[in-house]
């Protein structure tokens, strides 16, 4: 692998909390030299201006649906990884509702495995909390563990409800160490909910899902995480009921991590008019109250990382009627130009701040190897390369992935990753995703 | 405007010119021969994806009124059965080259949907717990016969709010036109948060009643009883429910409406909706001249048009 010199970037590094222009030089796949003014060692060396350019650690997806096994019709590894790869990740976590469900090191192994030889990413595969998502007999977490390194359990898309069960979970994934990470939804109060509960489900005639479902059941799992000990991480928070419980829970030494997903940090139930089912997801947009809180979660640490819950499906399915339209929008390629654009640019949160959520936040949830390590003489090359200055419109049929159901078609987004590199590699280089 | 989608589609003056419309349309059915040629060569679709026998045959009979070619297509035993999307069956309707779809569904938004799909006029004929604006209009038009004004008028809405398309396009309406509202529903029944509504609510029906020009009474859903939104019948019919003993309360010259079907014994006692059967038997008369009204008003004046235009 030839040397690669990263010349005259901003380096973004919130593990060191460098912040400055810089080079970096890459051998084998590795950081040998921070510096300025390096000039290239190797003859074969190749120097890629970053001027204007921001290189920070590559980005971790803790919430990523690759829908492979199972659903390739949406999604597979090979397109969910380009659409990573696009976004400026070089890790992703792969939920485990696929079909079969990743209750078994065997499906797991194989998901891990197809990440590797397609290359575009790490694919970290996330075990079932419960055998089919049942939520009903434990997966094995010791087996998964000890075969594919598996040490994140999630039923995503559906909450352990029965609380025996979750307490169990919690206890015995003591043992092994493991995060567990339940969908903060109770079931009794959501039925047949299409929206938010509140003002705009009261006017649009769709049934509500008030954030009490949320809470209840964040609160519960707090109570049984605190009480066994256990390691708790909240997915996709969206009400400010939730952010005030996490915050307090934090506060009084609770083993919890939280994450919070691009759109719900800049959309809220006031878009729905449209009846547009791209907008459709679970937990549903809230209401700009909640936006603001999980902002202000996002930038003190109460949240301690942005996830995008990618949720690809096929255009067929989002095509009907929002009642039948399924849950769930892409987030991958549009993440990081999301939060730039709305965050970062209007001074909701300071850049260091806001490529530590997408780094080093993920990477202090669950083990994600040599991922979110930091830009550190020394750590695995897993870099973005992104620009801040660049102006794009999200169109659905031009991104990566298979779907097309981005909630942010059309929208003119500023910031976009250049280049990724995976190990010293490039998985994108000038905007164009590499085979 | 293109589309009756929702009565927030219309303001006041466009709610006048549909009644006044109407007006002049309801004539037509006292004729010997109920029809003229407005809207000949002209084809409506009604497009009922959940079942609906009253509000079809009332659009039925108005576009047949109106002379159009009708055309009905309901979920049951067509493609949809088979699996048909809405968006094919959409395409599908477009291809034929119709004018005008009716659309039922239980789907909230759906008619919004369809609009992105065909070129016709989508008339919303009722979706899911969100709009049903003819009927709401077709409600206006009866009180309006029946006390010669809407501002000011004092209406109380009472029953299932919550699951009530029609409430939610009543309410708008007669704010629109000035009415003075009063919501009256347990409170399971609310929806979540009254104030979008920007009308009064209470859960005590027998303070307002001796005001009242108009008493609005809702369907009550019966399947929706094992969720727990109210304990039983009886006791649902000794608060919000309308016998003698509270029609007596109302002022003589109000009136009882309701937008069918009636469940007598629950939200209305059998012998007031007897006594009542007028003005109700009224609405249903009233339904189809409104909906003369909207379609003339949306395809007759595109033919006008093309003639000036020739």
């Amino acid at each position: 692998m030839p040397e690669l010199l990263l010349k005259g970037g901003r380096v973004l590094d919130p593990a060191s909390r460098h912040d400055a222009v810089t080079d970096v030089r890459i051998v084998d796949g590795a950081i040998a030299e921070i510096a300025s003014h390096l000039t290239a060692d190797a003859p074969d060396a190749e120097v890629v201006d970053c001027a204007a350019l921001w290189v920070t650690p590559g980005f971790v997806d803790l919430h990523t649906h690759l829908r492979e096994p199972g659903f390739e019709d949406a999604e597979d590894i090979a397109s969910g990884t380009a659409a990573a790869a696009a976004g400026g990740y070089t890790a992703v976590c792969a939920m485990a509702n696929t079909d079969p469900v990743t209750d078994t090191a065997a499906v797991a192994h194989s998901v891990r495995r197809i990440g590797n030889e397609i290359g575009r990413a790490d694919v970290f595969p996330v075990g079932s909390i419960t055998r089919g998502l049942a939520g009903e007999t434990l997966t094995e977490f010791g087996d998964l563990l000890r075969v594919a390194g598996v040490d994140f359990f999630s039923d995503d898309g559906k909450p352990v409800a029965d609380p025996l069960v979750m307490r169990r979970a919690l206890q015995y994934a003591t043992a092994f160490d493991v995060v567990i990470c339940n969908h903060a939804e109770d079931p009794s109060l959501t039925e047949d909910a299409q929206m938010n509960e509140g003002a705009m489900s009261s006017l649009l005639g769709l049934a509500g899902w008030p954030h009490e479902a949320e809470e209840i059941m964040i609160a519960r799992d707090l109570i049984l995480a605190a009480g066994v000990g256990a390691r708790l991480h909240v997915p996709h928070v969206s009400t400010y009921g939730a952010v005030d419980l996490i915050r307090r829970a934090k506060a009084q030494g609770v083993t919890v991590t939280a994450e919070v997903t691009p759109h719900h940090l800049t959309l809220d139930d006031s878009l729905l008019g449209s009846y547009d089912a791209n907008l459709k997801v679970n937990p549903p947009l809230r209401t700009s109250r909640d936006v603001a809180a999980l902002r202000g979660a996002l930038v003190d640490g109460t949240i301690d990382a942005v996830a995008t819950d990618h949720a690809p499906h096929p255009p067929e399915q989002k095509d009907q009627e929002w009642h039948h339209a399924p849950c769930g929008m892409l987030g991958l390629e549009t993440a990081f130009a999301v939060v730039l654009t709305e965050l970062i640019e209007p001074g909701v949160i300071d850049a260091l701040t806001a490529v530590a959520r997408f780094t080093t936040g993920p990477a202090r949830v669950r083990d994600v190897g040599e991922h979110g390590a930091g830009v550190a003489v020394g750590a695995a090359a897993n870099l973005a390369v992104i620009d801040p200055e660049a102006r794009w419109t999200v169109e659905g049929r031009r991104l990566h992935s298979r779907a097309r159901n981005t909630p942010f078609e059309g929208r003119k987004l500023v910031g976009r990753p250049v280049h990724t590199l995976l190990r010293g590699r490039f998985t994108l280089r000038d905007g164009e995703v590499v085979a | 405007m293109d589309h009756l989608l929702s009565i927030e589609d219309l303001d006041a003056d466009a709610i006048e010119l549909i009644l006044e419309t109407a007006e002049s349309l309801r004539e037509i059915a006292e004729r010997p021969i109920k029809k003229v040629p407005t809207l000949r060569g002209r084809t409506v679709c009604n497009l009922f994806l959940e079942d609906s026998t009253r509000t079809r045959i009332s659009f039925e009979v108005a576009s047949k009124r109106l002379s159009a070619d009708v055309i009905n297509f309901t979920a049951k035993g067509s493609s949809v059965s088979k699996g048909e999307s809405f968006k094919d069956t959409a395409l599908t309707l477009q291809a034929m080259g119709v004018d005008a779809v009716v659309v039922r569904s239980a789907a909230a938004g759906a008619p919004l949907q369809l609009t992105r799909w065909v070129d016709a006029h989508v008339i919303n004929a009722g979706d899911g717990w969100h709009q049903h604006p003819t009927q709401a209009l077709l409600d206006l038009f009866t009180m309006r016969r029946a006390h010669g004004r809407l501002e000011g008028l004092k209406v109380a809405v009472v029953g299932d709010v919550l699951h009530s398309r029609v409430a939610r396009s009543e309410v708008q309406a007669l704010r629109m036109v000035g009415a003075d509202v009063t919501v009256v529903a347990p409170p399971t029944l609310m929806p979540p948060d009254p104030s979008a509504w920007d009308v009064p609510f209470t859960s005590t029906l027998d303070p307002v009643l001796a005001d009242l020009d108009v008493l609005y009474v809702l369907r009550v859903q019966r399947e929706r009883m094992h969720r727990q939104f109210f304990p039983s019948v009886r006791e649902y019919r000794r608060h919000w429910g309308i016998d003698a003993e509270r029609l007596a309360r109302l002022p003589d010259h109000a009136i009882v409406m309701h937008p069918g079907p009636m469940n007598r014994g629950v939200e209305i006692a059998a012998d007031v909706a007897d006594e009542h059967e007028a003005i109700i038997t009224d609405q249903v008369t009233n339904g189809i001249a409104v909906r003369m009204a909207v379609l003339y008003l949306l395809l007759g004046r595109d033919g006008a048009k093309e003639t000036t235009d020739a």
